[in-house]
């Protein structure tokens, strides 16, 4: 499946929330075939579906002076926080063209992030039950989205930068007691955001070019064949 | 009177938790808005009003659990 590839930089939350919805629109309308938004944000707090506002840790003062907003958002999960330190990756994809398997799509983010770190030479597991990428009992990448229409929103963040790591102490994430660990802490040396952003962008490519499951039903009463 | 049903929503997937209903018992609802929002894992999945009319009644509450192929909800 071809996808188009919004790499909108570092960029508010609310606003790369909203770019979402208007490209969501545009998949719905058909405009767009699926695409990638590619981001990173000024820290956050967001929460899920399963989130309580008893998983924020940090004093409301210490958020407001930090200018940390809060924001209760409509994907799974529980609570989470977004920094620039990591790569945030919203595939607005119309699982018409892929598969309507909601746990196939979970498992394909999750591999997406397991195939960019054995790049790197990191051997990364899945957890039953504990939607994410693990190194052991850390965690390094999380995992949230939301589906309307059989269109995916929301999506995949990658720990990256070592020094944003404190900023999971603000929360309980996910509502549990997870460590967080980050690309850098592991290997021990610096990371440059933009290949890193690169090679996952092309690690979607790879892994949904190859995924065409079925075409939609539009398409087959058209005579179209696969594309 | 038509009955909304869970679909189908993946290989191995029974059950699904009713995290929102947009819309309360007695009120309108037009084909294809968002009537009720599932989820499943670390996904929510919004499931569609199938015709328009009266949300009449609503089998199950926020947090419930509902089988794939389980009616949610009548639309009269």
């Amino acid at each position: 499946m071809e996808f188009e590839v919004f790499d909108i930089g570092l960029f508010d939350f609310r606003r790369a929330w909203q770019f979402q919805r208007e490209v969501f629109k545009a998949v719905k309308n058909g405009g767009l075939k699926s695409a990638l938004v590619v981001c990173r944000h000024y820290p956050v707090i967001t929460l899920g579906r399963e989130a309580s506002l008893s998983h924020i840790l940090a004093p409301q003062k210490e958020l407001k002076e930090r200018k940390i907003a809060i924001y209760k958002i409509e994907r799974g999960g529980g609570v989470t926080y977004h920094g620039p330190g990591q790569l945030t990756m919203y595939p607005v994809f119309n699982l018409d063209y892929l598969k309507k398997d909601i746990h196939w799509f979970l498992r394909k983010l999750e591999e997406i992030a397991m195939l960019c770190l054995s790049d790197f030479g990191i051997s990364s597991q899945r957890r039953p039950g504990l939607t994410g990428v693990w190194l052991g009992e850390q965690k390094i990448a999380s995992i949230g989205i939301a589906i309307k229409s059989w269109i995916t929103f929301h999506g995949l963040s990658i720990n990256v930068k070592k020094d944003d790591l404190a900023n999971f102490r603000l929360i309980r994430p996910c509502g549990m007691d997870i460590e967080m660990t980050a690309l850098e802490a592991v290997l021990g040396r610096a990371v440059e955001i933009d290949s890193l952003k690169n090679q996952l962008i092309q690690i979607f490519r790879k892994t949904f070019l190859n995924s065409i499951v079925k075409v939609p039903p539009e398409r087959q009463r058209g005579g179209n064949s696969h594309d | 009177m038509t009955k909304v049903i869970l679909p189908e929503l993946g290989e191995g997937i029974t059950k699904a938790t009713v995290s929102y209903w947009y819309f309360q018992t007695g009120e309108k609802v037009n084909e294809k808005d968002d009537l009720v929002e599932l989820t499943t894992d670390k996904a929510t999945f919004n499931l569609p009003s199938p015709c328009s009319g009266t949300l009449s009644e609503v089998f199950f509450s926020e947090g419930d659990t509902v089988n794939v192929g389980e009616a949610l909800a009548v639309i009269e």
